[in-house]
């Protein structure tokens, strides 16, 4: 029963992912998702037809993330009703961790994030971390790809407990850091340093007053000046997705990263060393450090990557060949990627 | 003339009543003509779910539903005809209504002017615990704060206008239907009490010295369940707490304002699908629960009907169960002695230790900074859920034993269900159509300028902060719907969605052959259909009982799904859509309101719609075997219902159910 009639064509898919149309984008979330061979192949075709120009020059590929319960999913909920008064066209991609024991998922808050209006301009898509790659599933990366074709803002949301779950700021153009008022976690970040990696940090709950105030003034105290004109300044703010306060100072700060980002001409620059990275980390689920090095070393394969105008998939694709080939066949690869 | 000497010494006897309500306020009014006829001594409202979530029959969400699980009342003349023959300022009306609690109070003030009677004599009971429902039953509009203002506001208002009137009845009952323990019970119902008792006081409504009246006037609504000993103490306990708390934390000086005044409704978790008979044996022994000890009897008791797993009782099950309470009241020697468990060690014990641990569970909500805080980070929830997920795998490994489900399961067939009507209700489905023609033909024949002023009116109370209940009455009188008084409310206070309180951890059931195996089966069927299994769980329409959905849910998750729970209050156009953006493998649909025909079949046209029709549907709540087969004949893959005890039986059927629809084998049991 599983013939190929069971997968979807990618030529007519990305034809209609790049129409924007939404069950196209729901297909082709799931082919990306799917890690049968056949499926691979066709993923990988999909990838290639979608517009360069698309994937690495325009959009916005946003991440948030914070301790759990700081109200990640009602700034989200906020947020897209603002973007969407602004006529932009929105998906998310909400991630959860999955249990060790099982290997299964409670996922997403949809609902918390929609108003009771069915909005076809809004996609929402949860997706499992499955253990691996940080707090981040290894999909992520392509889905936001298959996202930004249809999509003018991808936001990306993950919880953030420790160093590991800020992954996600290294395959987003901007990262959101949400803190809860009078929590002691975000002065843990603070201590561990995690706090470098947002480029806005927002304070929740506003509405609690003193205790959201208290938080935002010990955040302030900490960040760094900008080290010269044209480097990024870190900024600190209260909001309150309750109330609807501070969701527009929000979402214009986030809207001035994207211009910082076009104007020091690092939007395609970043996408590019973020597709690298991915593919890094697969060669290095795949083969270890010393497939890496059999390879040339990181820092070659990352600059060769960085140049490519192929997929992902087809990067890593064309990498495992080429160490398999050097290792004369020997060994068989374990698993698809 | 001894008998009626012992006639004279005997307690009176509690309020009986029946939950009741159905199709149409006129329908319902001759229910309750009958029923007061046959010797009950209160009535008991049960309003639909769109009255309840304040939405007018005619809105999209209220398809289905109207008339269902109760009376609709959408307007004062639905009010009047509820009434109909029924003298308001003798009747005592208990009204099991939270987020609109003001609105059908101020309806019913306005029917009862109407019938020539003043506020201030009438007597009943609005139930108007809102926190609840954010924990379990699920019938909340507004965010928790402008939720808890029209609490008090109730409050408030009837302590100064309707003396005798139960403004609010904090409800343990809905706590133990999510699965409380008898301490859970305890502490959550009492955090409550604190938190409304507080906010009023803090409110500036009530005069200092008047404020003892109004911890007078809280009663409370509980549950009581099969084991009746420890429900007997959980009672016992209930009482001295509230003797306790009322004295060192209000002050309240006078004894009588001390007391602990409940009503009761048993315990509807515990009744069975199978073997629905062995329901009246377990009625009758968790009333006992309620009655035994004379200091912590209850005010006023409503029984269940035996067939409730069912469907909708049918006026002779409502019979069934008030003669339950006649016996026991009038033909036993009950009501003639004092209290029969005082200076028992054993009780005395149990009690003491219900108590330590209710304590100890306040002091922990204290720390989340009181219940409001404590249902906003989920606590509460995740405490239910948790026990509500031990009661189930209790049953499923064997150690909770309840006949005719996991023990003593062979039965001969039942002819108490074998009757034309299948032994349950069966509701007009006319009903919603003509509710809303009445509703129509009502908006057309008012004062339109009248309705605009009073909802004005109603908007400038809102803002201000000033009590809602004149506002309300106003509007009420003026021929305002249900709908639009929520309507206003809605726009200025937002809505809000309680935490699901399913993220709680997985079990760690390996060594059980029967858990590993259900994994594997799940993992390799991922693996085959090449990625995790993902399955949507969600509730359609009005019906906020998610008690079953969510555990559906943690199980699923447990034997390695991937779950997207979508909770309650969706409309199916939003489940499809979901279902759609998710790629979901497998959709469950679950509902108890009895709307599943109508609103199943209206997503199963959707998925059509959009192309998903190979997506397997299954739908889980309180289904009568004829519209089992209705849906079957729609697509529906499996229909499962409370008879369907065993999780693990249920799991390995979701994974076979996406396994045939792939082309795949299916797997032995």
């Amino acid at each position: 029963m599983l013939t190929s009639s069971t997968f979807p064509d990618p030529d007519a898919l990305a034809l209609a992912v790049i129409d924007r149309q939404r069950p196209a984008v729901a297909k082709a979330l799931n082919l990306l998702d799917d890690q049968r061979p056949e499926a691979r192949r066709r993923a990988t075709r999909l990838l290639r037809l979608l517009p360069q120009q698309k994937l690495y020059a325009s959009g916005h590929l946003i991440g948030l993330t914070g301790p759990p319960g700081a109200g990640k999913s009602s700034i989200t909920a906020a947020l897209i009703t603002l973007w969407r008064e602004r006529g932009l066209r929105v998906a998310v991609l909400a991630v959860d961790p999955s249990s060790p024991i099982s290997g299964g998922a409670l996922l997403g808050d949809r609902l918390r994030m929609l108003s009771g209006q069915i909005d076809n301009e809004v996609f929402i898509r949860s997706l499992a971390c499955r253990g691996e790659f940080g707090g981040l599933s290894a999909e992520v990366w392509p889905m936001s790809l298959v996202m930004l074709t249809a999509f003018d803002v991808v936001l990306v949301e993950t919880v953030g407990v420790g160093q590991k779950e800020i992954d996600v700021s290294k395959l987003t153009d901007t990262t959101v850091f949400v803190a809860q008022p009078a929590s002691g976690d975000s002065i843990q970040f603070l201590k561990a340093g995690i706090m470098e990696v947002p480029h806005l940090l927002v304070v929740n709950k506003a509405d609690l007053g003193l205790a959201a105030r208290k938080t935002l003034a010990e955040l302030r105290a900490t960040l760094k000046p900008a080290v010269d004109e044209s480097s990024w300044q870190v900024t600190a703010l209260a909001a309150s997705a309750a109330r609807g306060t501070g969701i527009t100072e929000l979402a214009d700060g986030i809207e001035a990263h994207r211009r910082w980002l076009l104007n020091q001409n690092q939007l395609n620059a970043r996408r590019r060393q973020f597709q690298a990275e991915w593919v890094l980390k697969r060669l290095d689920d795949e083969f270890g450090r010393f497939g890496i090095n059999a390879l040339g070393g990181a820092d070659a394969i990352k600059r060769e990557l960085e140049r490519s105008e192929s997929s992902p998939f087809e990067q890593f694709e064309l990498l495992c060949q080429r160490f398999l080939e050097g290792w004369g066949g020997k060994r068989k690869r374990q698993t698809q990627p | 003339m001894t008998s009626e000497k012992t006639e004279s010494k005997k307690d009176l006897p509690w309020l009986m009543r029946t939950y009741s309500g159905h199709s149409s306020a006129k329908a319902s009014n001759e229910l309750y003509r009958t029923n007061l006829a046959k010797g009950q001594t209160g009535l008991s409202v049960a309003f639909d779910l769109p009255t309840q979530t304040g939405y007018d029959a005619d809105h999209p969400l209220a398809r289905g539903e109207v008339g269902k699980v109760g009376v609709p009342i959408g307007h004062i003349a639905d009010m009047e005809t509820l009434f109909d023959q029924i003298p308001l300022g003798k009747m005592n009306t208990s009204m099991t209504i939270n987020a609109t609690a003001a609105w059908l109070l101020s309806l019913y003030i306005a029917a009862a002017e109407r019938q020539g009677v003043n506020q201030s004599q009438l007597q009943g009971t609005t139930q108007n615990d809102i926190i609840k429902e954010y924990l379990s039953r699920g019938t909340y509009i507004f965010p928790p704060e402008p939720s808890l203002r029209l609490t008090t506001d109730v409050i408030s208002y009837t302590v100064n206008q309707i003396p005798k009137w139960n403004p609010t009845n904090i409800c343990s009952y809905h706590l133990q239907e999510a699965g409380a323990t008898p301490v859970q019970e305890l502490a959550y119902a009492l955090s409550t009490a604190i938190t409304v008792l507080d906010a009023i006081r803090d409110s500036g409504q009530i005069a200092a010295d008047a404020f003892s009246q109004v911890v007078g006037r809280t009663s409370f609504f509980v549950n009581a369940g099969i084991r009746f000993v420890e429900e007997c103490c959980k009672m016992r306990a209930f009482t001295d707490l509230w003797e306790q708390l009322t004295r060192e934390r209000y002050g309240v000086e006078d004894p009588r304002l001390r007391r602990f005044r409940y009503g009761v409704q048993v315990n509807s978790l515990g009744l069975t699908e199978s073997q629905p008979e062995n329901n009246v044996q377990r009625i009758v022994l968790e009333m006992l629960g309620v009655t035994l000890s004379k200091r912590a009897r209850a005010r006023a008791i409503q029984l269940p009907a035996w067939n409730e797993a069912l469907g909708l009782p049918r006026p002779w099950d409502q019979q069934w169960a008030l003669r339950m309470q006649q016996v026991l009241a009038i033909e036993t020697d009950l009501l003639e002695y004092g209290d029969i468990l005082d200076g028992s060690p054993i009780i005395d014990a149990k009690v003491r230790d219900l108590i330590g641990g209710a304590e100890a569970e306040m002091r922990r909500v204290q720390e989340e900074g009181g219940m409001v805080q404590a249902i906003e980070t989920g606590y509460v929830k995740r405490q239910l859920v948790t026990s509500h997920t031990a009661r189930m795998r209790a049953i499923e490994t064997g150690a909770l034993k309840i006949i005719g489900i996991n023990s003593f399961t062979e039965t001969a067939e039942s002819p108490l269900t074998s009757g034309t009507d299948s032994g349950i209700m069966k509701i007009d489905p006319a009903a919603e159509r003509e509710q809303i023609a009445r509703l129509q033909a009502f908006r057309a024949a008012r004062s339109q300028v009248e309705v605009k002023t009073a909802l004005k009116n109603l908007k400038e109370a809102a803002v201000s902060g000033e009590n809602i209940m004149p506002a309300s009455i106003r509007c009420a009188h003026a021929g305002v719907t249900t709908g639009e008084w929520s309507g206003v409310l809605r726009d200025i206070f937002g809505e809000y969605r309680a935490p699901t309180g399913i993220d709680i951890s997985t079990l760690n059931m390996a060594g059980s052959n029967t858990v590993d195996r259900l994994r594997e089966h799940t993992r390799k069927t991922g693996e085959e259909l090449g990625r995790p299994l993902k399955i949507l769980v969600g509730k359609p329409g009005l019906d906020g009982h998610s008690n079953g959905a969510e555990q559906i849910a943690v199980k699923a998750r447990d034997v390695g799904f991937e779950v997207v729970y979508e909770g309650i209050r969706l409309t199916p156009e939003q489940i499809v859509k979901a279902a759609e953006e998710e790629g979901v493998h497998l959709i469950g649909l679950s509902v108890l309101s009895g709307s599943h025909l109508e609103l199943v079949e209206d997503a199963m046209g959707r998925l059509e719609g959009v192309g998903l029709a190979q997506i397997p549907v299954i739908v889980g709540g309180i289904v009568p075997p004829e519209d089992e087969a209705n849906l079957k004949s729609l697509g529906v893959a499996a229909v499962y219902t409370p008879k369907d005890g065993d999780m693990n039986l249920i799991m390995l059927d979701l994974v076979n159910i996406i396994r045939a629809s792939n082309g795949l084998e299916r797997y032995e049991a």
